[in-house]
């Protein structure tokens, strides 16, 4: 693409949404501007980007907002798909289907389960989020298994859409972890997750933009006070 | 295997979900064959076919099965590339726009909030979406310019519903006065030959909702 593409991210560093977002720009190789958003005073220009939902990620792309993360990892897909850049969707129409659906189930599924165990107002609730983060993962490792079809990831060979999607809340595993003393990918029960996690933690790409897993338990801890 | 066999949709006629799958398959011109499930009762088809989330609808190609209704409508245009326009835009911006709205419609349609703030929420929902479609339509029919596209599928589908509500509750969302675009709109697509058949009056909707009680669980969450 010529000069005078101009990529901004505006984003919170705590965000695991936000942070997916980062892994597919990272990903694809892209340069942009990366803008820190204070939640609790957020900008004039976060606010006229995302006037329906005023939230984190929201891409700017030569001026224009695209919101919601899966919608910025699509776009990313799509606008930067050639000339050797990783492509994250596969090719084959139901190949594209399946990255979607387990996508969604990510979202759905994991996000909620995770929330309620690390969040939950009692500790019933907090029992109900463990007994269902664990059947979310236990679903996942199937998943995986059908995706990659023994390959390193649900991409296959190389990292795709699913791995950029869960990939997002890999520093959100990693602290509720070390906060609650569970694993939440368990090498005994989903191994071939819990190899996901470390051969994913481990690339490049995604070390350039995890956040630290000590100031996260930090910002856990703040926001349970 | 006749060509109607080959694609098979699993589902009920009033869920807003199955009615996304149907429109697009008419669009497409796509023979296919209708599976009703019973409410209340899952058919071993569907166990089998979406074992995680055993819900409608299930698109059954070939035999493989594709669930979710928006990944399903988009597996549809991308298989059935060559028959008729396609409902996501060529311009990748404008497709990222009709996936943040197609998302939006179905975060509040699925919202569980108390009966009063649901009316609400709905009114500023439509009030949001009369102002997207301004802008997206650019003076043409449909959200997605001359040709039905994927925000407009997401959305009529609930249209069959938003009426029969507004008998139900005798009040009026779907208000000239305040959306008269979004009307336009409705009037318009429910009379689009793909669409007229798959969305049935909102008579029936009514009648579904006093024979099953309530009358958004058993669709939005499809036949328990």
């Amino acid at each position: 693409m010529a000069g005078g593409d101009e990529l901004k991210l505006l984003g919170f560093w705590g965000s695991p949404f936000v942070l997916r977002a980062r892994l597919a720009l990272s990903f694809k190789g892209l340069s942009y501007e990366y803008v820190e958003e204070d939640l609790k005073n957020k900008s004039e220009l976060l606010l006229q980007s995302n006037p329906v939902h005023k939230k984190v990620p929201v891409l700017i792309h030569n001026g224009k907002p695209v919101c919601e993360t899966q919608v910025i990892v699509q776009y990313l897909d799509e606008v930067y798909g050639a000339n050797g850049r990783p492509s994250l969707l596969p090719v084959d129409p139901y190949d594209r289907a399946m990255a979607r659906f387990w996508a969604a189930y990510i979202d759905d599924k994991l996000l909620s389960s995770l929330m309620m165990m690390s969040m939950g107002k009692t500790e019933e609730e907090k029992a109900e989020g463990r007994k269902q983060s664990s059947g979310a993962v236990e679903t996942l490792e199937g998943a995986l298994k059908e995706c990659s079809k023994g390959k390193p990831f649900f991409g296959g060979d190389s990292v795709g859409y699913v791995d950029v999607v869960l990939g997002g809340f890999v520093a959100w595993v990693r602290i509720i972890d070390r906060m609650t003393g569970l694993k939440i990918f368990d090498s005994s029960k989903t191994p071939i997750l819990a190899a996901w996690l470390e051969r994913f933690g481990s690339l490049d790409a995604a070390k350039a933009v995890m956040p630290d897993v000590q100031r996260l338990v930090e910002l856990s801890k703040m926001r349970q006070v | 295997m006749s060509e109607a066999e080959a694609v098979r949709v699993i589902g009920l006629w009033a869920s807003p979900f199955v009615i996304r799958v149907l429109i697009a398959l008419k669009l497409k011109g796509v023979k296919y064959e209708l599976v009703e499930e019973v409410v209340g009762k899952k058919s071993e088809l569907l166990l089998r076919s979406n074992p995680v989330h055993k819900k409608i609808p299930v698109l059954l190609h070939h035999g493989k099965p594709i669930s979710e209704s928006l990944i399903i409508v988009q597996y549809i245009d991308e298989v059935w590339s060559s028959d008729a326009p396609a409902f996501l835009h060529a311009d990748p911006y404008t497709r990222a726009v009709q996936r943040f709205w197609a998302q939006y419609v179905d975060d509040k349609g699925t919202d569980d909030g108390g009966k009063d703030q649901a009316a609400e929420q709905l009114s500023a929902a439509l009030q949001l979406l009369e102002e997207a479609f301004v802008k997206l339509s650019q003076g043409k029919h449909y959200f997605g310019g001359d040709s039905v596209g994927y925000l407009d599928i997401a959305l009529v589908s609930y249209v069959g519903w938003v009426k029969a509500v507004e008998k139900i509750a005798g009040v009026t969302l779907l208000d000239k006065a305040k959306v008269p675009n979004l009307v336009a709109w409705a009037d318009r697509l429910c009379t689009h030959p793909a669409v007229v058949d798959a969305i049935p009056d909102a008579d029936k909707f009514v009648e579904f909702s006093v024979t099953y009680g309530s009358f958004s669980k058993p669709i939005i969450n499809g036949p328990k």
